[in-house]
């Protein structure tokens, strides 16, 4: 493993870890969930609930909730995610896959109240506990499947559904399901996709794989939106089937989402400056497919 | 070339056989995930479903090829188990796509329909792979008295062989080759078991051969 490979890395650990290292020794258990994937669980400490998944190389949080203040987005990557509003500041039909502690649905809910949204989770036990311990509740308009992303995608475009907002969120940085990298899964999504619809895709690739997946990603939608943050070690992807909005409509949209975003703590005010085009990796590198997609290898 | 060499040399093919009979069967099975997940994902039970199809296929390989080598066994039966194999290995290649999208539309629920994929795809070959076990059993021992020992050998054989077909292919194949690349691999070694089980029964016995008969080394040559 190289140097950069390593703070890399480091710094992938750091941020995820970050705000349970304060007090760990301290933070109580309140429920265990067994899983046919893995364990969850599910601690708080000083009033921030955490949903973990328990992995045997150490725990690392999947989602945390401010128990006094529970609209607060903690992390960097769901605050970052947001940023598919500036692209489609209007969402009328909401598709998410992977739910987590449901922070994301349950604000894109909030804010859209008549938006209908669809999320799409592989694992009962993590519904369960996004509904006991996260208090994400449905309704007509907010919806959770548990499928896998890719079967609810192909057969959600066979029926000929649309969506104007779809959220890949499916990555723990830990294990990444491949057949929800390759170009053939993104060309289902594309096909989901009203024209005016973007995709948002929060990933955690290093190395390697960070290139194989934006080449994948080129390859499907052209030019699409790199978004990165210092101190954060994902990155966001955003990308429409027709061409990006120009920097102008980015700021205007920005402005006009400020206020009902603030709540959330998501400063989307400096995001636009950082929604970059400028490709940062190897483009020689294979674009993944269903019959190449060893995305666990390559992400070594 | 002697009876007892030409035996000698049967017996290094069929071991040879086993082997990657073994390996080829665990390639196959550990593609066979990613084969389906793009129709039915990658969940748990879609790997419940594979492995369960290709154990039951192997255990009814099994009991059919015992059931066979109780009658004449001979290597054109064993060749041919190789050989149908590799044909009926070929639609995972050119008909798995159109075979998926049918399953995938007739029947909602991942599970079955992963399990009727699964069936549709793999039983056949995986069966036939799995006859070439109690066949190469019988077709290697002479006397009872060797028959745990053959038996041992051969299970050695091809389950390291199948230990090194998983451990291949999920660290290294997948990453160097498509899938179908890998399965035209194990599809072009199942015909080259077939021809070398048919290639070796054919070379023709010496009558009185020694070593240094002229007679012996031509017909050697042929």
């Amino acid at each position: 493993m190289t140097a950069a490979r390593f703070l890399n890395r480091l710094g992938l650990l750091g941020c995820l870890m970050a705000t349970l290292s304060t007090g760990f020794a301290t933070a109580e258990v309140i429920h265990e969930e067994r899983s046919v994937y893995r364990n969850i669980i599910v601690t708080e400490v000083d009033g921030r609930r955490c949903l973990i998944f328990n992995a045997v190389r150490g725990e690392r949080n999947q989602t945390c909730m401010n128990m006094r203040d529970p609209q607060e987005m903690i992390f960097h990557y769901t605050r970052m995610t947001m940023a598919g509003l500036l692209v489609n500041p209007n969402p009328q039909n909401i598709l998410i896959a992977g739910l987590g502690g449901g922070t994301v649905p349950t604000a894109l809910h909030q804010l859209y109240p008549n938006a209908k949204i669809d999320v799409l989770e592989i694992d009962q036990a993590v519904l369960n506990v996004a509904r006991d311990y996260f208090s994400f509740t449905e309704d007509d308009n907010l919806k959770a499947h548990v499928v896998d992303a890719r079967v609810f995608i192909k057969r959600a475009g066979l029926q000929g559904a649309k969506y104007d907002f779809i959220m890949l969120d499916a990555f723990t940085g830990e294990y990444i399901p491949e057949h929800l990298l390759t170009q053939e899964f993104l060309q289902e999504v594309k096909q989901l996709l009203t024209a005016d619809g973007v995709l948002v895709a929060n990933t955690f690739s290093t190395s390697n794989l960070y290139s194989h997946e934006s080449v994948t990603y080129k390859s499907v939608f052209g030019e699409f939106f790199n978004f990165k943050l210092s101190g954060s070690g994902n990155r966001v992807i955003i990308a429409q089937q027709k061409p990006l909005p120009l920097q102008g409509t980015l700021s205007q949209n920005a402005q006009a989402l400020y206020e009902p975003l603030k709540v959330y703590g998501v400063d989307i005010l400096e995001f636009p400056v950082r929604l970059s085009t400028k490709p940062d990796w190897d483009e020689s590198l294979r674009v993944l497919t269903d019959q190449f997609s060893p995305a666990n290898l390559l992400g070594q | 070339m002697t009876e007892s060499a030409k035996q000698s040399l049967m017996s290094k093919v069929i071991v040879c056989a086993a082997f990657i009979n073994g390996f080829a069967i665990m390639a196959i099975e550990l593609l066979g995930g990613r084969v389906l997940s793009p129709y039915f994902g990658s969940s748990v039970y879609v790997w419940g479903s594979i492995i369960t199809i290709f154990m039951l296929s192997l255990s009814l390989g099994y009991l059919w090829g015992g059931r066979l080598s109780s009658r004449n066994p001979n290597p054109y039966t064993f060749a041919l188990f190789f050989l149908l194999a590799a044909i009926l290995s070929l639609p995972i290649i050119f008909l798995g796509e159109w075979t998926m999208t049918k399953v995938f539309l007739s029947i909602e629920d991942p599970r079955y329909g992963s399990l009727v994929a699964a069936t549709l795809l793999y039983f056949l070959p995986i069966c036939f792979m799995g006859m070439v076990s109690p066949y190469s059993i019988r077709l290697m021992v002479s006397s009872q008295e060797h028959s745990g020992r053959m038996a041992g050998l051969l299970y050695f054989v091809s389950t390291l062989g199948s230990a090194l077909g998983t451990l291949m292919t999920s660290f290294y194949f997948v990453l160097w080759f498509e899938i179908d690349q890998i399965m035209w691999g194990v599809v072009g070694s199942l015909l080259f078991l077939a021809a070398a089980v048919l290639i070796t029964h054919k070379i023709p016995v010496g009558d009185q051969p020694t070593k240094d008969s002229p007679v012996a080394a031509k017909q050697g040559a042929q």
